[in-house]
C-alpha cells in the first residue's frame, strides 16, 4: 500500500513541469516534501490556510459538502491542492509555456 | 462657691500651704499656680501702640447704660398654631431669661436633709476612730483656704454666705480625712474623674508572597455552520453506535470489531492516507500535460470534412502504453459501462511460441500514463468482460485454458476466484468470455468458449465457481480414428461468441474452421443454424446493436462480412451454401470488428497491417469512409476496437501492449438530419428509425443476388 503511493507520488514527481510536490500534516507542517527548506515551510503556511478557508467557504454554503481540490492556475505556474482527511498534497507543475 | 476662682486667692497663699492642700487634694489642678504670677509683673509696662490719648476731661465723661430686663434676641413674634382654634396665634409671652452660664454645684447645704444623712452615715465612723492631730491640723488648714477664699471674694456672698462657707469649710473636711484613714475603698464624693484609656492598637501589616502565576493562553475561535454540523453528526453517529451496541450485546462481536480496528490500523501507514489526494493530483497533472489532447478531444472537429464527399478521418488521442506490457499483444479491450472514461485492457501472446505471463489493466483517459490499476497473472489473458451490473467485476480467460474473476475494488493481487483442472478448466485457450443476467437464485454466472469445443457456463455461488457444459462443437462428419481404431470424434474449435440483446437464449459461435453457428441455450444438442462464413478461423461474431437479425463477422481470411439470421421456420434450400449481405475484403487479417453504438450501419475493423478502417453502409456499400494507418511501426498488429458508449472515440490496440485512442471525424458519425424545430427523438424512435435505416439498404441487397 504505502509503496503504491509512493510509487504515484514519484510518478507525480517526474512528470513534465513538476517542480515541487509537499505533503502537509493537519497542522499545516510539511513532513514530505521535495522542495528547499524556506520554499517549502512558505509554501506549506501559505496554502494551508488558503485551503483551510476555502474549505470553511465550501463547508458554510453547505455543510455536507467538502472540498476535494483546489487549483491555483497563476501566470508562471500552477499549484494543485488536494485536502485529504488529515493531510494536504500541494503539487507545483510551471506553465508549458512559459 | 464655684472652684474655679481659687487660682485668684492663691496669689496670696504661702508655698506650704499650696504643698499641704495638694497633698490632701490631688485631684484639684494646681499645676498652672506660678504662671499669673509672671503675668501680673509685666501687665503694666505694656501700653499699645494705637492706644487713643484721651484729655482728663475726656477720660471723665460719664457714659450712663441702662441693663433692662428684656432680652434682645428674644423674638417678638412667635406664632403658633391653636388646635382649639384652628388657627396660627401670636403668643404674647416671651421668654426672656437669658443664661450665658451655669453650673451644678457639688456641695450640700450643711442644714439640708441630704447633708444631714450624709453626716449621719458618716459620722459615726469618724467619732470611733482615733484623731491623729495631724488630721486636726488638715481640718484647721482647709477650714483656713476656705475662710481666706470667701474673703476674696467680691462682696456678692452676704452674711449668711459667710457663715455657710466657716461650716461649710470645716464640716466636709472632717469626715472626708476620715474616710481616707480609715477606708480607703469609700468613694470620692466631690471628686471624682472619669477615666478611659486606649488600649493598644496593632499596628496593620499588610505581607505578601508571590507563586507561580497559573499558565495562560489565550484562545480565540470562529463558530462556523459546519463546524456545529460536524459536531451534530458527531453525536448522532455516537448515538446510533451506543444503541447499536444495545441491540446486540454480543461478546463475539466486539472482540472482531476490536481485532479489525488494530488491524486496520496497523496496515494504514502515514503516507497511505493521501492515496486518493495523489490519484487526483496525478490526474490534474496529466490534464495539464496532456492539455491540447484533452482539448483535441472535446473541441477539435475535422474541418477538411466538409470539403471532402464522404471520407471521414481518425484522429489520434491519447496512447496508452504500459511498461510491464510492451511485449505483450492487447487481447480484448472492454469500456466499464458505469464509468465512461474508463476501460479495461486484457493483455497475452496470440503467439503459441512466446507464452508468458498476462497482464488485466484498467487505463482511464484521465489518466494516460499510468495505469488506474492492473492484475498480473502467470498466463497470458486472452478476453476479458466487465460486469454490466457490478462494474467492479472481471471476467478473464486464460491462454492455459482457465477461467477467473477479479475484483477491482478489493485489494488484492490475484483473482477472487479461478477455475482449476479439477473443476472444469478448459483444455485450450479461452477465446471470450461473457457476462450474463443473473439466473434464477441470483447468482452471478458468465459464459466462456475455448478452443476445446466447449461452451461452458460459470456460476459463482458464495465461495466458490461451479462450471457446467453448454455446448461442445462436434463436427458430424468428420471423425478422427483413433491409435485403436476407434473413433473419435472431431470436435470444432470455439474462437468467437456473441449473445443476442433482446433474446437471452440466443447465441453465435464462431470456430476456427470458419462455421457460425446459431445456438440457443435451451437446445444444447443441435444448432439452430449453421453458416460457412469464412474460409479462415472467425475472429469475431457481433450483432448489430439495433437490428434483432443481423450479424458481422471477421476472420483471418483478410475479410468482413454481414449476415442475416434466416427465420428458422422457413426451410431454406441452400443453407450451407448461403452468400453474405455484404462482404469486404481488406486485404489482411481481420483482427476484431465492432458496431457502432449511435447508428445501425457504421462498423470499425482492425486489421494485421496496422490499418483501421471505417464503414457507413447508409453512405458506401462498397468502400470504407475511412482507411487509416494507425500503428506507429511497421509490422505492428492492430488487434482490437472497441467504440466508446457516449463519445465519438473508439480505441484500438496492438500486438505491442499499446493502446490508441480515436476520435472520428464528423463525417463518420453522421447521423439523420433532424427537422428543424422537432423536438428531439426518443430511444425507442431512434432504434426504430436505426433499423429503418439499415433495413431499407438491405432490402436493395437482398433482391440483387436473385
Amino acid at each position: 500500500m504505502a509503496a503504491e503511493v509512493e510509487e504515484t507520488l514519484k510518478r507525480i514527481q517526474s512528470h513534465r513541469g513538476v517542480t515541487g510536490t509537499i505533503v502537509v500534516n493537519s497542522e499545516g507542517i510539511p513532513i514530505k516534501t521535495t522542495l528547499d527548506n524556506s520554499t517549502t515551510v512558505q509554501y506549506a503556511s501559505l496554502i494551508h490556510s488558503l485551503t483551510a478557508k476555502a474549505r470553511s467557504t465550501v463547508r458554510d454554503i453547505d455543510p455536507s459538502n467538502d472540498l476535494k481540490f483546489l487549483r491555483i492556475r497563476s501566470r508562471k505556474n500552477e499549484i494543485m491542492c488536494a485536502p485529504d482527511k488529515e493531510f494536504l498534497l500541494i503539487v507545483i507543475q510551471q506553465d508549458e509555456q512559459s | 462657691m464655684p472652684q474655679k476662682q481659687q487660682p485668684k486667692a492663691k496669689a496670696n497663699q504661702s508655698v506650704e500651704r499650696k504643698r499641704s492642700k495638694r497633698g490632701e487634694d490631688d485631684l484639684t489642678d494646681t499645676g498652672d499656680a506660678a504662671e499669673p504670677d509672671d503675668w501680673m509683673q509685666t501687665k503694666a509696662l505694656v501700653k499699645p501702640e494705637d492706644q487713643l490719648d484721651l484729655t482728663d476731661a475726656e477720660l471723665k465723661e460719664e457714659f450712663t447704660r441702662i441693663l433692662t430686663a428684656n432680652n434682645p434676641h428674644a423674638p417678638q413674634n412667635i406664632v403658633r398654631y391653636s388646635f382649639k382654634e384652628r388657627q396660627f396665634k401670636q403668643m404674647s409671652s416671651v421668654d426672656q431669661l437669658a443664661i450665658h452660664f451655669s453650673l451644678d454645684g457639688n456641695l450640700l447645704h450643711k442644714e439640708s436633709e441630704e447633708a444631714r444623712r450624709q453626716l449621719n452615715r458618716y459620722g459615726k465612723q469618724s467619732q470611733d476612730s482615733e484623731d491623729a492631730p495631724e488630721i486636726k491640723e488638715a481640718t484647721s488648714a482647709a477650714a483656713g483656704i476656705t475662710a481666706v477664699d470667701e474673703g476674696g471674694d467680691e462682696g456678692a456672698a452676704d452674711g449668711e454666705a459667710k457663715e455657710d462657707a466657716g461650716e461649710d469649710g470645716a464640716a466636709p473636711t472632717v469626715p472626708k480625712a476620715k474616710v481616707r484613714s480609715v477606708e480607703k475603698k469609700l468613694t470620692n464624693q466631690f471628686n471624682f474623674s472619669e477615666r478611659a484609656s486606649q488600649t493598644y492598637n496593632n499596628p496593620y501589616r499588610d505581607r505578601g508572597t508571590v507563586t507561580e502565576p497559573p499558565p495562560r493562553a489565550s484562545f480565540a475561535s470562529n463558530v462556523t455552520q459546519w463546524e456545529i454540523y460536524d459536531a451534530y453528526q458527531e453525536d448522532f453517529e455516537k448515538q446510533e453506535k451506543t444503541k447499536e451496541k444495545k441491540v446486540v450485546p454480543g461478546r463475539k462481536d466486539e472482540g472482531r470489531t476490536k481485532k479489525k480496528f488494530t488491524m486496520s490500523e496497523s496496515t494504514s501507514d502515514d503516507i497511505t492516507r493521501i492515496e486518493s489526494a495523489a490519484k487526483i493530483v496525478e490526474r490534474m497533472i496529466n490534464q495539464n500535460t496532456y492539455d491540447d489532447i484533452a482539448q483535441d478531444f472535446k473541441y477539435w472537429e475535422d474541418v477538411s470534412d466538409e470539403y471532402r464527399d464522404q471520407e471521414g478521418t481518425l484522429l489520434p488521442l491519447w496512447k496508452f502504453s504500459f511498461e510491464k506490457a510492451k511485449k505483450l499483444a492487447i487481447t480484448s479491450v472492454c469500456w466499464s459501462p458505469m464509468y465512461k472514461d474508463l476501460f479495461a485492457v486484457s493483455c497475452g501472446s496470440y503467439d503459441f511460441m512466446k507464452q508468458g505471463n498476462g497482464l488485466i489493466i484498467f487505463w482511464t483517459l484521465k489518466n494516460p500514463s499510468f495505469p488506474e490499476c492492473y492484475f498480473e497473472t502467470d498466463s497470458g489473458v486472452m478476453c476479458l468482460d466487465i460486469h454490466p451490473q457490478h462494474p467492479h467485476l472481471i471476467a478473464a480467460g486464460f491462454y492455459d485454458g482457465s477461467v477467473a474473476v477479479f475484483s477491482a475494488v478489493e485489494k488484492k493481487e490475484g483473482p477472487i476466484h479461478r477455475c482449476t483442472a479439477k473443476n472444469g478448466k478448459h483444455t485450450d485457450p479461452v477465446w471470450q468470455v461473457r457476462w450474463q443476467k443473473d439466473d434464477a437464485d441470483n447468482n452471478m454466472n458468465f459464459y466462456s468458449i475455448s478452443s476445446d469445443g466447449r461452451i461452458c457456463l460459470w456460476t459463482i455461488l458464495k465461495n466458490e465457481m461451479i462450471f457446467q457444459d453448454v455446448i461442445k462443437l462436434l463436427l458430424p462428419d468428420v471423425s478422427a480414428e483413433g491409435p485403436d481404431g476407434i473413433k473419435v470424434p472431431t470436435t470444432g474449435c470455439g474462437t468467437a461468441f456473441d449473445f443476442h440483446q433482446q433474446k437471452d437464449y440466443l447465441f453465435l459461435v464462431g470456430t476456427e474452421e470458419g462455421k457460425v453457428h446459431i445456438c440457443s441455450k435451451s437446445y444444447t444438442s443441435h444448432f439452430i443454424d449453421t453458416i460457412h462464413a469464412h474460409n479462415m478461423a472467425v475472429y469475431k461474431v457481433c450483432w448489430n446493436k439495433f437490428h434483432p437479425k443481423i450479424f458481422i463477422t471477421c476472420s483471418a481470411d483478410w475479410t468482413v462480412k454481414i449476415w442475416e439470421m434466416h427465420d428458422p421456420m422457413v426451410k431454406h434450400d441452400n443453407n450451407e451454401n448461403r452468400k453474405p449481405l455484404f462482404s469486404f475484403d481488406l486485404n489482411n487479417s481481420v483482427g476484431d470488428v465492432a458496431w457502432a453504438p449511435y447508428s445501425s450501419t457504421v462498423f470499425a475493423a482492425v486489421t494485421s497491417d496496422g490499418k483501421a478502417f471505417v464503414y457507413d453502409l447508409n453512405i458506401n456499400k462498397y468502400e470504407p469512409l475511412c482507411e487509416q494507418m494507425v500503428a506507429q511501426k511497421k509490422k505492428t498488429k492492430l488487434t482490437h476496437v472497441e467504440f466508446n458508449p457516449t463519445f465519438p472515440i473508439m480505441i484500438v490496440g496492438d500486438d505491442r501492449g499499446c493502446i490508441v485512442s480515436l476520435k472520428l471525424s464528423p463525417n463518420l458519425r453522421k447521423m439523420k438530419a433532424e427537422k428543424k424545430g422537432a423536438p428531439p427523438p426518443d430511444e425507442a424512435t431512434k432504434i426504430q428509425r436505426e433499423i429503418e435505416k439499415l433495413d431499407k439498404i438491405l432490402t436493395m441487397v437482398r433482391e440483387q443476388p436473385t
